[in-house]
């Protein structure tokens, strides 16, 4: 027997419910997942929250986080939440969309509720492809990129140019915070956490619009290992998706800076 | 309380407002944008929501998001913003939503024109978007009667948890008649407790979605839908008759051309000539026993529309060649005149009344000789 006393350093967050993931090995939504769940757990926001999940990969995600959910149509998670915010202004309400929900199939939707400056909250998974469905070209698929819908390499004299989401939405004088993150390692999903906290109290002081885009790994349809995947988010994916900040109102600067 | 003179599309806004409309979202279209422009001016004085949307896409999707906190919700379109809006539909349905939507039917297809029709009676009635599902689809032939409807919308919506589709054309939307609005009605001040938002027993959560990825459990709940659609066939059929006591030829028309239907009856009725008016309010549910009963001894059947026939198919299936049908629809945004219908009258009553005429193919060569083929 240990003569210590035993002391708690690492547990499921409480707005996590007791299940086992259907995310495969080393994919990162798990790691954006408990972020999320973190922050909103440290804000004390689990019961005011209403979180709006999308289809693709984490079509699911309302399996993990254990507060109330609605489930969109493919790409129109924002103005869902639109709907549900404009309802219940006081409650927390964020998306999770991947690249082709949102980049793709709900380009409009996303744009139009970033106009609007909705107080809500928006997670972007960029992971270069389709996941659920197997791994097809997204709209942020790479050039050169083979997917099984581009199995000779993405060609952009055909197939044209991946989106920089995160710079197209920090466009829109709507949106307030507009930031991107990555997944890859220890340091960036610590600083992917910071602006998650950042961007779901930009919302409860009713400062507009956030939108946090987290470049992500998908070992199983690029064909790699975990450890070789997030090697090559670092080699290929940032210089294409800079992590940085691209939009931040002065009204969050002083936020920020007020602690 | 004194009548106010209003525009359709204004006095179901307005009506809907005084029912306790927490929000509503909606695109731009004609025959309908009074709606939305009214509800522009009146939601946010009230404190309400209101967004236009990007699209009909938007405004659908935003009115399941709406639906989900189990406040009142509702939007407007016209037909081709009505066909964006299916997804969104299948949805709401496949949710079990209360939401209301109101369809100003204008003539197709593809951008069509502007004018009055019936053209989304297939659409609305027998589903537009995928899966299996159903409206509630009430169909107003008055301004005064879409005022009544759209307060009834609300509460089959919330009763059932299911979309209610209010069913107009391009005249009743325009059209200004004299009509008594509702009293104001409180807003519900708590959400039921199936929604997102609400206050739930301890512990518990509340996820609203319409993925049923195991096939076995999508069944069972599609038959609960289907049973629920039953007791709704069973308790919400709604019509109304005229002069079918001692008819022997009805009229079967709904909306406006139920309408106009209705002045071509009285003309006949004044010529001595004994028929009746069957006008289904319910078009979905649809008053398949009123019908039923109304087959036995009688000589003809008139069906009236502003469209191909569409309710002719369901008319048809219910008479089943026990008594010859006719019929006479416009199209495409044409609305027919009282006199047309007083000539269909006259040729059910001097016909060789045979069971099996092909009541639309006899239909469609006259309208070949009326206004040609374009060829």
């Amino acid at each position: 027997m240990l003569d210590t006393e035993v002391k708690l350093i690492y547990e499921r967050p409480h707005g996590f419910t007791d299940v086992t993931t259907h995310y495969c090995p080393g994919c990162t939504h798990g790691v954006a997942h408990r972020l999320i769940a973190e922050v909103l757990e440290e804000m004390g926001e689990l019961d005011n929250t209403i979180g709006v999940a999308p289809v693709g990969c984490s079509v699911f995600a309302y399996n993990y986080f254990d507060f109330d959910f609605v489930e969109a149509a493919h790409g129109r998670a924002p103005a869902m939440a639109t709907g549900i915010k404009r309802t219940l202004p006081n409650k927390t309400v964020f998306t999770y969309q991947g690249d082709g929900d949102l980049a793709s199939m709900g380009m409009g939707e996303i744009v139009a509720a970033a106009a609007r400056g909705e107080q809500i909250t928006v997670f972007f998974i960029n992971n270069t492809n389709y996941g659920m469905t197997g791994g097809q070209m997204a709209p942020t698929t790479l050039p050169g990129q083979k997917t099984s819908s581009s199995p000779l390499g993405r060609d952009v004299e055909t197939q044209g140019y991946p989106i920089r989401t995160a710079e197209l939405i920090s466009s829109l004088d709507g949106a307030s915070y507009v930031v991107r993150r990555s997944l890859h390692d220890a340091r960036n999903i610590r600083n992917a956490k910071k602006a998650i906290r950042t961007a779901f109290e930009v919302q409860k002081r009713g400062l507009g619009f956030s939108f946090i885009e987290l470049l992500s790994t998908c070992p199983t349809n690029w064909g790699l290992t975990p450890v070789k995947a997030r090697e090559w988010l670092k080699e290929y994916m940032i210089p294409q998706y800079p992590i940085a900040d691209f939009k931040v109102s002065s009204a969050i600067e002083e936020m920020v800076k007020g602690g | 309380m004194a009548l106010e003179l209003i525009k359709g599309n204004v006095a179901v806004a307005e009506t809907a407002l005084r029912v306790g409309l927490v929000s509503y979202f909606g695109y731009p279209i004609t025959p309908q944008t009074e709606l939305l422009e009214h509800l522009s001016a009146r939601m946010p004085e009230l404190g309400r929501a209101f967004v236009q949307a990007e699209s009909e896409l938007g405004a659908i999707n935003m009115v399941y998001g709406a639906a989900c906190t189990g406040f009142r919700t509702m939007t407007s379109s016209s037909s081709p913003g009505v066909s964006l809006m299916q997804e969104g539909l299948s949805y709401i349905s496949g949710t079990e939503l209360p939401a209301v939507i109101v369809n100003v039917v204008r003539g197709g297809p593809g951008l069509g024109n502007i004018a009055p029709s019936q053209a989304d009676y297939t659409q609305m009635v027998h589903g537009g978007g995928h899966g299996e599902y159903h409206l509630i689809v009430l169909a107003p032939s008055s301004v005064q009667e879409a005022v009544d409807l759209t307060a009834l919308a609300f509460d089959l919506a919330e009763k059932y948890r299911m979309v209610v589709c209010i069913l107009m054309d391009g005249y009743l939307g325009q059209m200004m008649e004299p009509v008594e609005l509702p009293p104001f009605a409180p807003l519900r001040s708590e959400a039921p407790d199936w929604a997102v938002g609400a206050k739930h027993p301890e512990g518990e959560r509340v996820v609203l979605t319409s993925i049923n990825i195991n096939p076995p459990m999508q069944e069972i709940f599609n038959v609960k839908m289907m049973s629920r659609w039953q007791q709704i066939e069973k308790d919400e059929v709604r019509y109304k008759g005229y002069y079918l006591d001692d008819a022997e030829y009805v009229v079967v028309g709904f909306g406006t051309a139920g309408r106009i239907a209705l002045s071509s009856v009285r003309a006949a009725r004044a010529k001595g000539i004994k028929v009746g008016l069957l006008r289904p309010i319910t078009v979905s549910p649809f008053p398949v026993e009123a019908l039923d009963n109304l087959v036995s001894g009688k000589k003809g059947f008139l069906v009236v529309e502003m469209n191909n026939g569409q309710m002719l198919d369901d008319v048809s299936a219910i008479v089943a060649k026990r008594v010859p049908i006719h019929f006479y629809g416009r199209m495409g945004g044409m609305v027919p005149y009282p006199d047309e219908i007083d000539a269909a009258i006259d040729e059910m009553i001097h016909s060789d009344h045979d069971v099996n005429r092909d009541a639309r193919g006899v239909w469609l060569a006259k309208m070949r000789e009326l206004v040609g083929t374009g060829a």
